[in-house]
């Protein structure tokens, strides 16, 4: 009865349209019967039950815990060493240094430590300096750099950025480069010397290219007029920072590493997320196979004491450190996973428990809904 | 005489004119004066006609739509961050980077604007170009103009099917009877026609129209907006005044009909028209929702405060611990370090603009983009479509839609809104007698029929006559025909009359029947047929399908008292089978155009007995008898119905007798209290007997010649009056309209609408209260009540009715807290009678409103399951649901289909017109329109529900996310000195809300299907989750805070301390976090998801890849773009990282874990 009448007044519905406008289609304002205007659309929904959640739980646990083996294993294959050399200590070599300073200090203060490694550093040894309570992430210190200037462009070397005051022109000068980050370079130079058992010191070779990512040597970091080789003569109108020593084009002696490019330079000038922070330093490369790049045994550490942080209550460590596919050593990633891996096994397997003993019963009372 | 001096008629305009605040109009022919400059047209004051409806010029676009936008609170909150921004203290990156947010949002706002207001540019262009034909002098002819030429004053001719230009007062029709019939339809969807009258006076029959020839001057009212009512005179040059009314306006937006041409002069033009002044766009209400996320903003702003004062004391007590400030503290220029003080409260300021994602600006924006697509959906639903009337739900208020699904009292007219409105002639009782007609008027009663035919024999008159008479004309209906130019009606209708008289109409019928389906199959795309569905259409009445169906049934049985669409027809089938028939056979026929369905069903009765309304002109009426004989009443005045004497009355002359006889038609206590003589009380008693009928008492007085005259003196003076017109109208009518004689009464039946009872136990069962309104009595509202189930029969049942008279007000008084007592205890002590009904009438109503009362009667309301109120006007219709809604603080739906709803549609939270009988008032004021009761089920419990908790979890969504990203920031802030430094490049920053994460909310909050619409159907119950605002309360947005608080601790502590103490920099720091605060938050939207369909899909993968292809591209590209950040690379070098997946991955599953 039902269909019928409707099929009727369908038939009803279109033949008066037909005729409304005597034979010209007319549009009825029916709305279309499809899937998406209708909100018919199919549609997956997914409902949390015992079956989907349990299976759930029990992956991320297997999942999760070889992860975290793996990355503990890894982290705890890493060789590192630490020595902290602020000077803070009355005791510390380095504690005379630390008191008596000056950024204009002509006279080098130098210190030297000693230490001894337990096991070999088998593959390339990274070394890095590290600071602690320097805020590299303050937000007037980030701005405090022209970007174009450092990529070697003329007009901003000669009108710095307004971001670089106050260390923008020195004596009507422009500085180069121009302001707070890179006015507070780190300059401590840090030497390595093996001591052999029979008390010979020998000076580690060090590399200090490499250190910084490809992308901002080559590409975001250059020299301006890059085609006169000559860094005096294109620095000649400007002031070096105020707290540096030397101008910017006596960085370094090697013309590939010299001025803005210079690797020491372009890794400070990438501030730090945290206010402890490393910074790679050099580079220990493995010599052969047959003999550990740093061998079991003493050392010592030969500080040139430039860098101020007894203000903030800083302190200034070396480390070193062999590298894995991870990074440095941080075993806390590891044990994260391990930790979440197993709370999630156990929570399945208490779930699991739980749904046995009482899955029966809610099962039943689930079915009438 | 035209011109003997048009420097004085000039100097007259002047005067006129120079003083805008007159409350009259005065409107001069434009003719004279055709030649004379624009400053010296005596009309120039007035507007012209052509219309602009766009609010904005090309010019002034910018500065008016800023204008307008900065309305918005949330708008001005991000300006001002914007500025904060160019502060120097405040250390922005990048100050200009801040507004793009703002930027873009304003953008596009105004885009949408501008797309809406060139729309209407373009459609006003469209109608000021329309052509239309105006007199002018030169060529003293009608020439083609534009509408937008059309100025007031002018004379305008409109030929038939033209749509009027501006509102004209008409002075001449092609009619010989000076009228013409126009059609509102676009006005107020209305398509039944109106008449109108040429001005007395003006209608020179037959003549020429000649507008040169006029000289006199218009006065009437200034423009408003009423479409019911006008009032002026036309003042001849011989200051002889004459009255017009309402009756001789031609309305713009019309289309005239039925009439060759009808000419007239343009009294308002423009904006200044009737129609125009009525298009208020839709109306703005405010979502219980949007005004409880507005507290929601408010507490995000407070824990914003809150977070940016910890910045800031945090900022000044880590300066203080510095001895001497160490080299990455930045002096200012002059190399002086501000006091740490000054810079924890600069910092403050510089934190606001860190952390001003916290308010979610972009919520105000996608709330809107989330209803429109919601009422895409909405009226994209094909279950709430109607074939019959071919009209979808219309949602005319853009942004409630939510508060559909948190409605807990539902007002409802009764009238039209649970029945059909279409009315059926049941039963009458003359003379004390009563007939009954059971199933169908097309069989008239035996014993009437032969009642009448004796009275026909005998004597010309006699009460049965004067009764069939007072049926056929006492009404407003008109009578038109199949074609447009229509000749003087020639009805033929002798063959069905004889088979009435027979009373044998049925088999006529299916013969007819047949012949129509023999017909039909042999010319179906011939001419005749689909003119006759065409006019039948226009006709307006509904019939088209009942007849059509009525052909293909055929040889199935009419009479079958069960079938719904057949019931429907009933009081229409003999005339319309007929007419069809005639129709076919090549000769007219009548078909009548009734403003109410009363009057139809009254007409169609008096036809059935033989009395055939022929023609109605404002002077004649045409009845043809039983007799064929046709009587031709000369029509001296009609009162007619208005909602507060609730009667009409026609004063005709009779044509054999030359008796003035007043023929009246009313309520029935509206005729009753007026009777002259005492008539038998068993009739009353039988009226009042007919509960479930409307009840119509027709009754007739005759006037003395020496009595009308001088009524009509006094009616003349009231007719032309222009103060207090309507007072002094209403006082003449009431005058005349005494001491009647009854003729008798007739039932009227209006039957339920489908699927009501089921309806309204649907809302019950969902919680919500249904109240019935309705001006009707008492009887019959209580039988409606019970038969849709509003009242059930073992419920009790208190009526309240000031029939038992002053000592009502104490009797209320006192069994209010008794009664309220009973409610309570009832449940308790017995769970079957537990349902309390009450019926209450609308004096004591009012009564019951009345400020000692009021607490009581709400209180009283509270317990009741259903109250039902009779005998309201509309005015108190909206002040029960005002005080409901005030005192009971709840959600309020008001339902209502006619004028009288207009009150309570507009004051309920929620208004819904029902586009049925009578007319779009009420739709024009709803903020929704559906077509039947029944859809009411469908809207709240399923749109309603779906609206309500999809924008519900949208908005605490988007809390959710914002919290949750800005506290990454806040989080590092504690490692940064409180610097305010933002490890997250500011670009990504504003991608991130603009584009990663917008498109998937805004999905979530138009697709979102928690619960499938059939469940939401037959669980009603599930609707109470939206009644008590369970999906948006107070504790879920804390919640959502709180969820989004322990995320980002999350998001930010893991990847800090995976790299803790390493040498990563501070944005290859950030990028992880914002990786893995782009999947916390997508991944968490994936869980709120119930239904996943093709789209939630592409939008979900999509808005991850964006992010990727995004980040990849600006870092690859920006090499110094933006300082300090430099992207350059860091995303790759990333992505190039294992141990960023690694990070990625635990962070992701720790954040859901608790989920």
């Amino acid at each position: 009865m039902m269909a019928s009448s409707y099929s009727a007044k369908e038939e009803d519905g279109h033949h008066s349209g037909s005729a409304g406008l005597g034979g010209t289609a007319i549009r009825t304002r029916k709305p279309d019967n499809t899937a998406f205007k209708q909100q018919r659309l199919p549609a997956w929904q997914p409902i949390l039950t015992a079956g989907t959640v349990l299976p759930a739980f029990f992956i991320i646990g297997l999942i999760f815990i070889p992860i975290g083996i793996g990355l503990f294993v890894t982290s705890n294959n890493i060789k590192e060493f630490e020595i902290d050399y602020t000077g803070t200590d009355m005791s510390s070599p380095c504690f005379n240094c630390s008191q008596s300073f000056s950024w204009n200090s002509t006279t080098p203060c130098r210190c030297v430590l000693f230490f001894s490694l337990d096991q070999p550093f088998e593959s390339n040894v990274f070394m890095y300096y590290g600071l602690s309570n320097f805020y590299q992430n303050h937000r007037r210190y980030v701005k405090s750099r022209d970007d174009s200037q450092l990529n070697g462009d003329e007009r901003s070397l000669k009108e710095p950025s307004k971001e670089c005051e106050p260390y923008r022109t020195n004596e009507n000068k422009p500085i180069a480069p121009c302001g707070a980050i890179a006015n507070s370079m780190f300059n401590d130079t840090l030497d390595l010397f093996y001591i052999d058992p029979n008390g010979t010191q020998t000076q580690i070779p060090f590399i200090k290219k490499g250190i910084a990512w490809w992308t901002d040597k080559h590409v975001k970091f250059r020299n301006p007029s890059s085609s006169n080789p000559n860094l005096t003569a294109v620095f000649i109108d400007t002031a070096k920072p105020v707290n540096w020593r030397k101008p910017v084009y006596e960085l370094d002696t090697d013309p590939e590493n010299n001025g803005f490019i210079n690797e020491d330079f372009i890794v400070w000038m990438r501030t730090a997320a945290l206010p402890t922070f490393r910074k790679l330093y050099r580079i220990i490369q493995k010599k052969n196979n047959m003999t550990p790049t740093l061998p079991r045994g003493n050392y010592s550490l030969e500080v040139t004491y430039n860098y101020p942080v007894r203000s903030f209550e800083g302190r200034k460590r070396m480390i070193l450190s062999t590298i894995s596919w991870m990074g440095g050593k941080n075993p806390f990633l590891g044990i994260a996973y391990i930790t979440v891996g197993s709370i999630c096994f156990f929570l399945g397997v208490v779930l699991l428990f739980i749904h046995h003993k009482y899955g029966n019963r809610n099962n039943s009372s689930d079915i009438p809904n | 005489m035209t011109w003997t001096n048009p420097l004085t008629l000039l100097r007259h305009g002047w005067t006129r004119h120079w003083n805008p605040d007159r409350p009259v109009r005065t409107v001069v022919s434009n003719l004279p004066f055709e030649d004379l400059k624009k400053r010296e047209q005596p009309n120039r004051r007035y507007e012209g006609n052509a219309i602009r409806t766009n609010k904005y010029r090309l010019w002034s676009f910018i500065p008016m739509n800023l204008f307008e936008q900065f309305h918005r609170m949330a708008n001005i909150y991000f300006v001002g961050l914007a500025i904060l921004n160019f502060v120097p203290v405040v250390n922005a990156f990048q100050p200009e980077v801040a507004l793009i947010p703002i930027c873009i949002i304003l953008a596009l706002t105004a885009v949408k604007d501008g797309w809406e207001d060139f729309r209407r540019y373009q459609t006003d262009q469209q109608l000021n170009n329309t052509p239309c034909f105006i007199f002018s002098r030169k060529q003293m002819c009608f020439v083609e103009r534009r509408w937008k030429d059309v100025r007031v004053g002018d004379f305008v001719r409109v030929l038939s099917n033209e749509i009027i230009p501006a509102d004209i007062l008409l002075l001449h029709t092609s009619d010989p009877n000076g009228v013409c019939h126009m059609e509102t339809a676009n006005l107020d969807g209305e398509t039944s026609l109106k008449q109108r009258k040429v001005v007395p006076g003006f209608s020179s029959l037959g003549e020429p129209f000649q507008p040169q020839t006029f000289d006199s001057t218009v006065v009437c009212e200034n423009p408003n907006n009423n479409l019911n009512l006008f009032k002026g005179y036309v003042e001849r040059p011989d200051k002889r005044r004459t009255g017009f009314g309402i009756d001789s306006l031609l309305l713009r937006g019309c289309m005239v009909r039925n009439t060759d041409d009808a000419a007239g002069i343009v009294v308002y033009a423009g904006h200044e028209t009737k129609s125009m002044l009525n298009n208020s766009g839709p109306r703005y209400k405010r979502s219980k929702i949007e005004r409880k996320m507005n507290t929601d903003v408010l507490f995000c702003v407070v824990l914003l405060f809150f977070m940016c004062l910890i910045g800031a004391l945090g900022h000044a007590i880590w300066l203080e611990t510095f001895s001497s400030m160490p080299s990455y503290i930045v002096p200012d220029s002059n190399g002086n370090y501000t006091p740490s003080v000054l810079a924890g409260f600069y910092m403050f300021f510089t934190m606001i603009i860190l952390l001003q994602v916290m308010i979610p600006v972009s919520l105000y924006v996608s709330i809107e983009l989330v209803k429109m697509g919601q009422i895409f959906f909405i009226t994209q639903d094909v279950e709430l479509y109607d074939e019959e009337l071919d009209r979808r739900v219309q949602c005319r208020a853009l942004n409630i839609t939510e508060d559909l699904g948190q409605i807990q009292y539902v007002f409802s007219d009764k009238t039209g809104t649970l029945t059909e409105n279409k009315m059926v002639f049941r039963r009458c009782s003359v003379m004390g007698t009563e007939y009954c007609h059971e199933e169908n008027v097309v069989v008239p009663d035996r014993k009437l029929i032969l009642e009448v035919d004796r009275q026909m024999a005998s004597i010309q008159t006699g009460p049965y006559l004067d009764f069939f008479l007072a049926l056929a004309i006492c009404n407003t209906v008109l009578v038109s025909s199949v074609t447009a130019q229509r000749q003087r009606v020639r009805v033929n209708v002798a063959d069905l009359a004889g088979a009435e008289r027979v009373g044998d109409v049925l088999r006529a019928l299916t013969h007819s029947t047949k012949t129509v389906k023999g017909r039909r199959s042999s010319s179906y795309s011939g001419g005749s047929f689909h003119n006759m569905r065409q006019w039948f259409r226009k006709c307006g009445l509904g019939k088209v399908f009942t007849s059509m169906k009525f052909f293909k049934r055929g040889g199935e049985t009419l009479a079958d008292p069960f079938s719904i669409d057949e019931d429907e027809s009933d009081g229409f089938h003999s005339s319309d089978v007929s007419d069809a028939a005639g129709g076919l056979s090549g000769s007219e026929e009548v078909c009548y155009e009734a403003h109410s369905p009363d009057e139809a069903a009254l007409i169609h009765a008096a036809k059935a007995y033989g009395f055939t309304m022929m023609e109605r002109t404002p002077h004649y009426v045409t009845v043809k008898l039983p007799d064929e004989a046709l009587l031709k009443f000369e029509v001296l005045d009609i009162l007619t119905f208005d909602s507060t004497r609730r009667r009409m009355s026609i004063i005709v002359r009779h044509p054999h007798t030359k008796e003035i006889i007043m023929y009246t038609k009313g309520a029935d206590s509206a005729i009753m209290e007026r009777l002259g003589n005492v008539f038998s009380g068993d009739k009353i008693k039988c009226v009042e007997q007919w509960c479930g009928w409307k009840a119509v008492c027709f009754s007739l007085k005759v006037i003395s010649e020496q009595e009308f005259r001088a009524w009509s003196a006094v009616r003349q003076e009231a007719l032309s009056a222009i103060e207090e017109k309507e007072e002094r109208l209403m006082e003449t009518a009431n005058f005349i309209e005494s001491s009647f004689t009854l003729l008798g009464a007739t039932g009227i039946e209006d039957r339920l609408q489908e699927s009501v009872p089921e309806t309204i136990q649907a809302l019950r069962r969902a919680g919500m209260q249904v109240w019935v309104l309705t001006g009707d009595k008492p009887e019959t509202a209580i039988n409606i009540a019970y038969s849709c189930k509003l009242l059930e029969h073992e419920d009790l049942v208190f009526t309240f009715s000031t029939s038992r008279k002053v000592l009502q007000c104490q009797l209320t008084n006192a069994s209010v807290p008794e009664q309220s007592l009973i409610c309570v205890s009832q449940p308790v002590s017995s769970g079957k009678l537990g349902c309390i009904g009450l019926v209450i009438d609308g004096p004591t109503l009012s009564m019951a409103m009345s400020d000692e009362l009021v607490e009581l009667f709400v209180e009283l309301c509270k317990h009741c399951r259903a109250v039902l109120c009779c005998r309201v006007t509309p005015l108190q219709k909206s002040a029960v649901v005002k005080l409901i809604r005030q005192k009971l603080r709840v959600m309020t739906l008001a339902v209502g289909d006619g004028a009288n709803d207009v009150n309570m549609i507009q004051a309920a939270d929620v208004g819904i017109g029902v586009s049925g009988q009578e007319g779009m008032q009420a739709v024009m004021a709803s903020d929704f329109a559906i077509t039947r009761f029944k859809h009411l089920q469908r809207l709240l419990l399923v749109h309603g529900h779906w609206c309500y908790s999809r924008l519900a979890n949208m908005v605490i969504y988007f809390f959710y996310k914002n919290v949750a990203y800005v506290n990454l920031l806040f989080w590092y802030q504690f490692f940064c000195g409180f610097s305010a430094t933002a490890m997250i490049d500011y670009w990504l920053m504003i991608f991130f809300n603009l584009f990663f994460t917008s498109a998937p909310p805004i999905m979530f909050g138009i697709m979102e299907k928690e619960v499938s619409d059939s469940t939401l159907l037959s669980l009603p119950e599930l609707y109470k989750r939206g009644q008590h605002s369970e999906g948006y309360r107070r504790s879920t947005f804390w919640i959502a805070i709180l969820d989004a608080f322990y995320q980002s601790l999350v998001c930010f502590f893991i990847p800090y301390w995976t790299y803790n103490g390493s040498d990563i920099g501070i944005f290859a720091f950030g990028t992880p976090m914002n990786t893995v605060s782009l999947f916390t938050i997508i991944l968490h939207l994936a869980i709120e998801i119930k239904s996943w369909t093709a789209v939630h899909w592409v939008i979900m993968i999509g808005s991850v890849l964006v992010y990727f292809i995004v980040t990849l591209a600006y870092s690859a590209i920006c090499i110094s773009c933006n300082p300090p950040s430099d992207p350059y690379w860091i995303m790759h070098k990333q992505m190039a990282d294992p141990m960023f997946y690694l990070v990625c991955i635990l962070t992701t599953v720790v954040a859901l874990l608790p989920r």
